[in-house]
């Protein structure tokens, strides 16, 4: 199955812009998130983000504070939540980032963990609360079981530690677009317009812009300045959360089918 | 303004480090750290740097001397409990000897005000002038609002929607304090929440915010620098020992939630073997039961709150609930340095119930006058267990970290749950 690197050499041989929607895995239930990667991955994603719910998400605004407690109230865990995803992946033409916060990882133990989410075909990975300085063993670790790992830039970042970061980064660069949690909203801070080209400069890998991203505009916005990717993920979580399970998929189909003709 | 003539007339100021507990990434041993998002990363190197720069500084440490002395009214009192004393003493008259150090008597009730009051100087020399800060019991919320009245900073705390009504006379406190309280219903409604949230809007709004942590939890530099404005109460600990009987105490003795009382009073004695170290977690309804706060005790390494610490988690991972009648207690994680002091076999950690710690503030209500916080008195209750093994008269120090005024609806709704 294709990692994450392998699907940025295509998009940009391509000359494309990469959609990676994000999920709460288990918000409704985990049958609906196997369906709605079925969904996402049919409507134009090209990396899918699954969050692991967790009962302290620091780096979460309200939609998926709320998605994760609710799938926690649910019973969801992580081994659910791989078994799920060794189920369905080899249907997928998207390969899955995994998201989850430290603690989860560090309790199992890095090298269990690893071990673990790649044979369930999990091929990259991002933690929101864990900064470069924290990050040796983790990436040792994921790079031995082939998982890459996503670093985090922030607009609060200096130069120096977006050098340091971009040359750890595997896969691509998350850049955030917002000093603050994830959540949509209204418009794209103008910064980022700034900080692309200064991270593309410092780097040959790709970028992806995250937090905040909300509509079809914004993502074309992202595209023109320069982004390799745009991962929307409150306004999908949202969407699907609403109504029946059914009616949120239908909602996330369409909404994702915007999302990939607005970088088209 | 660091050359070493300066640096040498500091010495003697409480802010120096008698150990070299933590190491450059913040580490105590295994603990510590900086585990938050690369939002905040900038923000606590820029701390970090401006409390390296104050925290020698003579104009910084005048401003805070001058005010720990004249606003919070410092040193407080090393108090001989004398009728606690001999509620403990064997019949020949030996037993251990109990002194209190009087941090209740700081104003606004706490140790507290110690932490809140350098976080607001520095804040301000840092240019921050919105203050945001959390709180459980509301001790530590109602330091940083007074603070912020003092110095003219906007605050913001937040707390837990659960607390705000067990605690509803502090709530009141901060509001007439000009402070904004922001209820947080996420999750439990208590500490762990409130901290989340504070947490979420530092990252938002890092720029203009300083985050007064009330704790020597969270990411590096807060633990230690934490732990370094309540060093105050050790090294007064130490002097006053000196004075009343010539030597150090023999046992330090101190409630633990996060744990900055405890750490302001062992700090100075970290380095002194002869002298034990003992920290009380509370057991709320007992620790064999879901429902307590034993972190040290129950508790395994995890990261919380941008630290790596001791922690109350399920199988999966997942921080769970703590429970205790004290608000300032009901915390899941705790300081990274009293993991370490436990790891090391520096200090001893043990736990005390709801019930042993309401009648522990009821015996020191009846026998010394004194109502302390129901935070303080799980240190307290302990000398039940620990008094009949001292031999000789050992001399021991109890961190009288807070008053009891706010708690007395709870003690009382309690009392009369249980006569029920």
């Amino acid at each position: 199955m294709t990692s994450v690197s392998e699907r940025f050499q295509t998009l940009k041989e391509n000359n494309q812009c990469a959609l990676i929607p994000f999920i709460t895995a288990g918000d409704p239930d985990l049958e609906t998130t196997a369906q709605a990667l079925r969904v996402l991955d049919a409507a134009g994603a090209d990396l899918i983000e699954l969050g692991v719910p967790y009962s302290d998400p620091l780096a979460d605004g309200p939609t998926i504070q709320a998605a994760a407690t609710r799938a926690l109230q649910r019973g969801v865990t992580l081994q659910k939540v791989l078994d799920m995803v060794r189920s369905l992946h080899a249907e997928l033409t998207a390969p899955i980032i995994l998201f989850t916060y430290y603690n989860p990882i560090y309790f199992r133990g890095v090298d269990v963990f690893m071990a673990q989410i790649a044979e369930a075909g999990v091929k990259g990975l991002v933690i929101p609360d864990l900064p470069l300085e924290e990050s040796t063993a983790v990436l040792e670790s994921a790079t031995a079981h082939g998982i890459e790992v996503i670093l985090l830039v922030a607009p609060t970042s200096p130069t120096e530690r977006i050098d340091a970061i971009a040359q750890k980064s595997q896969g691509f660069i998350y850049l955030v677009s917002v000093t603050g949690v994830t959540g949509a909203r209204t418009e794209i801070a103008s910064r980022v317009q700034d900080l692309l080209p200064q991270l593309q400069k410092s780097t040959q890998k790709p970028v992806g812009v995250g937090f905040g991203v909300s509509q079809p505009e914004h993502a074309k916005q992202l595209k023109d300045w320069g982004a390799n990717a745009v991962i929307v993920g409150s306004a999908v979580v949202k969407r699907l959360a609403e109504g029946t399970p059914a009616e949120g998929l239908a909602a996330i189909d369409t909404f994702c089918r915007s999302l990939k003709a607005a970088l088209a | 303004m660091n050359d070493p003539e300066t640096l040498a007339t500091v010495t003697t100021t409480p802010l120096s480090p008698t150990s070299t507990q933590p190491d450059q990434l913040g580490r105590f041993g295994r603990f510590g750290g900086k585990y938050v998002p690369e939002t905040l990363m900038p923000a606590l190197t820029e701390l970090e740097t401006a409390y390296q720069q104050y925290r020698h500084d003579p104009e910084f440490q005048a401003e805070l001397n001058g005010l720990l002395k004249d606003y919070v009214g410092r040193p407080s009192p090393l108090y001989f409990a004398e009728r606690l004393t001999a509620h403990y003493a064997r019949p020949d008259g030996s037993g251990p000897q109990i002194y209190l150090k009087r941090e209740d008597l700081n104003h606004t009730g706490a140790h507290k005000i110690n932490n809140a009051l350098a976080q607001a100087i520095l804040a301000k020399r840092m240019g921050k002038q919105r203050i945001i800060a959390e709180t459980g019991a509301g001790q530590h919320g109602v330091a940083t609002a007074t603070v912020c009245a003092r110095f003219g900073l906007d605050c913001v705390i937040y707390m837990g929607v659960q607390d705000m009504e067990r605690q509803s006379l502090n709530v009141f406190r901060m509001r007439l304090l000009g402070a904004t309280v922001q209820p947080v219903a996420a999750g439990t409604g208590t500490l762990k929440d409130a901290t989340s949230e504070a947490i979420r809007d530092w990252v938002t709004n890092v720029e203009t915010t300083h985050y007064i942590l009330g704790s020597v939890a969270g990411p590096h530099p807060y633990p230690m620098m934490v732990r370094d404005f309540h060093a105050v109460i050790g090294t007064e600990t130490r002097q006053q020992c000196l004075e009343k009987w010539g030597g150090l105490p023999d046992i330090l003795l101190a409630c633990v939630g996060g744990g900055s009382n405890a750490m302001g009073l062992f700090h100075e004695f970290v380095g002194e073997s002869s002298v034990r170290l003992i920290g009380v977690e509370a057991a709320g309804e007992g620790t064999e039961t879901a429902h307590h706060a034993a972190t040290l005790t129950k508790g395994q390494p995890g990261v919380l709150h941008g630290a790596m610490s001791y922690l109350l988690q399920d199988p999966e991972g997942q921080v769970v609930e703590a429970h205790s009648i004290s608000a300032g207690l009901d915390y899941p994680g705790v300081g990274p340095e009293h993991s370490y002091l436990m790891e090391t076999g520096r200090a001893d950690y043990y736990s005390v119930t709801d019930a042993d710690a309401v009648a522990a503030l009821e015996r020191l209500s009846r026998l010394e006058g004194i109502i302390p916080a129901l935070e303080t008195s799980h240190a307290i209750a302990y000398l039940d267990t620990l008094c009949p093994q001292l031999e000789g008269s050992p001399r021991l120090v109890l961190n009288c970290s807070g008053r009891g005024d706010k708690d007395v609806q709870t003690v009382a709704k309690y009392l009369k749950m249980r006569e029920a």
